[in-house]
């Protein structure tokens, strides 16, 4: 169980993760995607889940059984290659339903001052 | 770039996902679950076979919605996680995305998109804005 005193706390990332224009390739590859100029629309998640994870599991919560329950962009604008980007992330809420935890992340991506992706997480521990 | 109308459908698309895709993704993405690459460890958590990532199939209709004014152009973009998407080995799963004009607004549009696996909705309330020239 995650521990209850951490929701609405914001965990500030440590380290910035450098767009490299190899990621951005890889990303598009798997679906088509021609246009590298910028990263697809759905990218910013191989930086936030990877944050939320760790976040979650050391705040308690068994990641082995967690599936995706929904998730929402909002993009201000799109991120480029050479981004250097820091993931900033708030445990929004956390409660229990039919036995399943279900927890929400909210995940911001900066760029120096500038907040360029807000992702929101729903994130279910089966129980 | 074409105008566009409330209500109007744009035509479906076709996404093929495989096993080798669901690697693909997962070096990509990072997300190594093997839940969605090792089909004795996802019957082991009470699933029926590997499953897609449903970021995967969230990316996909992330390129579906590109296609209409590049991938520079999407705001916002959210869906639910319903059914999941089951990828058994050796075969194509066909995911099927199509979107209707919900809204247009001052620079804008808004999409709700319907992703279908076997004619069943794999996502629920999958919605996008992008932005219009």
């Amino acid at each position: 169980m995650l521990n209850a005193e951490l929701v609405g706390r914001t965990f500030p990332g440590v380290d910035s993760t450098l767009v490299t224009q190899e990621s951005i390739a890889a990303f598009a590859a798997v679906v088509g995607e021609t246009n590298l100029e910028v990263a697809p629309p759905t990218y910013a998640i191989s930086i936030t889940l990877n944050q939320s994870q760790t976040l979650l599991q050391d705040s308690g919560l068994d990641w082995t059984r967690v599936v995706h329950g929904d998730q929402r962009f909002e993009i201000f604008r799109p991120i480029v290659a050479g981004d250097s980007l820091f993931c900033s992330s708030t445990i929004e809420s956390a409660r229990v339903m039919a036995g399943n935890e279900i927890v929400s992340v909210r995940s911001d991506l900066h760029s120096g001052s500038e907040l360029v992706v807000s992702t929101w997480s729903t994130l279910v521990v089966r129980a | 770039m074409s105008t566009f109308t409330v209500g109007q459908e744009l035509a479906p698309k076709v996404y093929p996902i495989n096993r080798a895709l669901l690697v693909e993704y997962a070096n990509a993405s990072g997300d190594q679950n093997p839940i969605h690459q090792n089909e004795e460890f996802a019957k082991s958590v009470g699933l029926p076979d590997v499953i897609a990532h449903g970021m995967l199939t969230m990316a996909l209709a992330g390129k579906y919605i590109s296609d209409v004014a590049g991938p520079a152009a999407v705001k916002e973009f959210g869906a639910r996680f319903t059914k999941p998407v089951v990828v058994p080995a050796g075969v194509d799963t066909s995911l099927v995305i199509s979107a209707k004009v919900s809204a247009i607004e001052v620079g804008q549009i808004k999409l709700d998109i319907t992703a279908m696996v076997d004619d069943v909705k794999v996502l629920g309330m999958a919605k996008a804005t992008i932005v219009t020239p």
